[in-house]
């Protein structure tokens, strides 16, 4: 009986999940309910937890929780710290949740909400998912090995020479993209700089507050510091007002990248406790808690989807980027669905923590769902705007113009009415000079969540407040992502130059700590600074670049793990990581082919250097324009370059990857797994 | 009413359990019995909590700890 109510609970389940994505996919000309999406998403997310990461984790993995876990045998009380399987999974959340679900997603809206919505459910529950629990999985049975190392053990010394570049190529692309979406959001915005320029101070004070009056008191402290925060976007509101003040806190684009790439070389350079990891109890808790915030606040509000399902930019003429649904939302929706960077955390201090084997299916496979699930609030978010408000945020001005009056005809004849007054009123609410060519993602989702935040508390009066904490919020995590990334290339690139000259590679040695952040800051304050003198809005050639990137370091991932299951004996499951893998790796050499070569100068950089060449040939360039056009030539082919050096590693990697497999099928080469020997546990059945 | 106060009262302290041992409050406390289930006499001095928070920083930073 009890058996009958399971089954008959599952097809309800799943009966209610197909219907919420046939009304979807087939609603057309009434207007769309969110609801249908998170019924649609969550019903589509218990299906596949329970049962295809139960099949991956029995028959694939054949997880085994009588075999002692590195936590357990390892454990030293710092790295190596059995841990709470629930406890895991918030932090490996936390870990992998940044603004990469927010931005793709918003960016890809342009599309339509159908493509992306589709995109990051499947490619969650069959690739995204799969990859971070396999290479979990994969890691736990090597002591918590880095995914460089088991690409070095499992496939060739070359994959992990290529893991270990990939990594640092998104690293800068990534940087430099994040960057831009605060620069896009914060230029003469007094508010919201403000805010965000108050959280250093905060910082401080909580780095001083856990260093030295109250060790390791972490929630003692990040609660002053939150209520601080929660203060400074309050009082934000009177800087804005303060007609001196105000103009303090009005940077143009270029002054606050600047900013940025400063901020950046000081948090590498400074100690961690300072400034680093204060700054990340702050936005991790702040961005927990609004994430459930927004997931409450879409329930509750429940509202209604404006933006069409398919809009007419499905042939590649975007004003947001430019490009056609494939290959182009798969590169821009990354993180959400499919994110390489994911591998980097499965392999790095979650393997550490894990108390059984059995664990990883829950965390691995788990948290994904939960990035995803982040993925399509940010669609939400995005599409209860209406179309011609989304585009007036997110469209560049060279496209659509620089004032409202310009932009409303020209939005309007796309057919998504728009008009100028909205526009103005709508900044004069969320307290903000203009809302225009913010592209990003940043501020049309923070427009979106601050209508679903107000109508659930506060209504319009509380929409300015609303709309700079959802700003706050996305800016402080993305700076969070900005110094410790710019810290960890720091040691890579420390890594690189030892060696081309020994004491570079010195830990210590503060000179070559210098340095080595002066050349990572560099390498992305470069792409940072290209993307905002962009007239094309940056984000048209630097999200794309970091979409291949990250997609590439997820083919580096898949190919390791369908390695390992190869030499684990899965053949007849290879499909599992193997789809995939062909998948990530046909769609970044479509999308890396096409931003090379398309002849569409939006599109490919090479025309785009060939236009504008032509175009200082041809005089239509003036000459006083020159110089910055010979910059912007430059731009164009390095982005060509980078682009096609990663489109190289792919390859290389598939290769080498192909080959060894040759060998193990055709018995050339002993199947070797480099696991660590199984060892019982010792403790009890159970948790 | 009593039971259902007692259901309030252990879920209350799960969720701080569960806070503090997610945002890190609670790992020195965890260093300290991973210590003593290790038999004192194994080498390597104990660390003070400021000395441990300090140390437990720097690794945490040195590799990839937050994604995009």
């Amino acid at each position: 009986m009890k058996k009958l109510l399971k089954v008959l609970l599952w097809v309800a389940i799943a009966l209610a999940g197909a219907g919420a994505l046939a009304a979807i996919a087939f609603e057309r000309g009434e207007p769309l309910n969110a609801t249908w999406f998170i019924v649609a998403a969550v019903c589509t997310y218990l299906v596949a937890y329970r049962f295809y990461s139960a099949f991956l984790a029995a028959r694939i993995l054949a997880l085994d929780s009588s075999r002692a876990t590195p936590a357990e045998r390892l454990d030293d009380g710092r790295d190596f710290v059995p841990t709470n399987k629930w406890v895991v999974l918030g932090h490996h959340f936390a870990a992998i949740a940044g603004p990469g679900p927010l931005v793709g997603p918003t960016l890809a809206a342009q599309f339509g909400y159908l493509p992306g919505t589709l995109w990051i459910i499947v490619g969650a529950v069959l690739g995204g998912c799969v990859q971070d629990f396999v290479i979990l999985f994969c890691s736990i049975r090597r002591d918590g090995r880095s995914l460089g190392q088991m690409a070095r053990d499992e496939v060739s010394r070359r994959g992990g020479m290529i893991a270990l570049l990939a990594v640092l190529a998104i690293m800068v692309i990534l940087l430099a993209s994040v960057g831009l979406v605060i620069v896009n959001a914060l230029k003469a915005s007094p508010w919201g700089t403000f805010t965000l320029a108050m959280t250093i101070p905060i910082a401080l004070l909580m780095g001083f507050y856990m260093r030295y009056w109250r060790p390791g008191r972490v929630l003692e402290a990040t609660a002053i510091g939150v209520a601080l925060v929660l203060f400074a976007v309050v009082a934000g509101q009177w800087v804005n007002a303060s007609p001196g003040w105000a103009r303090v806190f009005t940077l143009s684009a270029p002054a606050l990248a600047l900013a940025i790439i400063v901020y950046g070389y000081a948090a590498s350079a400074l100690p961690v406790w300072l400034l680093l990891a204060p700054r990340d109890y702050l936005s991790a808790f702040i961005k927990v808690g609004a994430v459930w915030a927004l997931a409450a606040g879409i329930l509750l509000v429940r509202p209604t989807i404006q933006m069409p399902a398919l809009t007419r930019f499905v042939d590649g003429t975007g004003p947001v980027f430019a490009g056609k649904i494939f290959p182009f939302c798969f590169i821009f929706i990354a993180c959400g669905a499919v994110s390489g960077f994911h591998s980097l955390i499965s392999s790095g201090t979650t393997p550490k923590m894990i108390t059984r084997e059995g664990h990883a299916r829950l965390v691995g496979y788990g948290s994904m769902l939960m990035e995803s699930f982040v993925a399509v609030m940010a669609v939400v978010a995005a599409c209860a705007l209406s179309p011609g408000v989304y585009f007036a945020i997110n469209s560049p001005a060279a496209i659509v113009g620089q004032s409202a009056e310009a932009a409303a005809p020209t939005i309007t004849s796309w057919g998504y009415p728009l008009q100028a007054s909205t526009m103005h009123e709508l900044a004069r609410q969320v307290g903000e000079q203009t809302l225009l060519n913010r592209t990003g993602g940043a501020p049309s989702l923070a427009v979106g969540m601050a209508h679903i935040f107000s109508r659930t508390l506060g209504g319009d009066r509380l929409l300015g407040i609303w709309y700079h904490f959802a700003i706050m919020f996305e800016a402080l995590f993305i700076l969070t992502v900005l110094d410790a990334g710019t810290r960890v290339g720091r040691f890579m690139v420390q890594e690189l130059l030892a060696h081309v000259w020994k004491p570079l590679g010195r830990t210590g040695w503060y000179p070559g700590i210098l340095f080595n952040s002066a050349v990572i800051v560099a390498a992305w304050g470069y792409f940072l600074y290209q993307g905002v003198i962009d007239p094309l809005g940056g984000f048209n050639s630097l999200w794309p670049m970091f979409g291949i990137a990250n997609q590439l370091l997820a083919a580096v991932a898949l190919v390791v793990a369908t390695t390992i299951l190869l030499k684990m004996g899965r053949l007849r499951w290879l499909w599992v990581t193997l789809v995939p893998m062909v998948w990530l790796v046909t769609v970044t050499m479509t999308a890396s082919f096409q931003k090379i070569f398309h002849p569409d100068p939006r599109i490919g950089f090479l025309a785009g250097a060939r236009r504008l060449a032509a175009g200082l040939a041809s005089g239509a360039i003036p000459a006083a324009k020159a110089a910055a056009t010979h910059r912007l030539i430059f731009n164009q082919r390095l982005n060509a370059a980078v682009t096609a050096v990663l489109a190289g590693m792919v390859l290389v990697l598939v290769v080498e990857a192909l080959y060894e497999w040759y060998r193990i099928l055709s018995s050339r080469a002993a199947p070797v797994l480099h696991e660590a020997p199984y060892v019982v546990t010792r403790w009890a059945e159970g948790d | 009413m009593r039971a259902l106060g007692t259901f309030f009262d252990r879920s209350i302290r799960a969720a701080w359990w569960a806070l503090r041992q997610w945002s890190g409050d609670a790992a020195y406390e965890n260093y300290l019995r991973s210590v003593a289930r290790k038999a004192p006499a194994a080498g390597a001095p104990l660390l003070s909590q400021a000395e441990f928070y300090r140390q437990g920083l720097e690794r945490k930073y040195s590799q990839v700890s937050r994604c995009c």
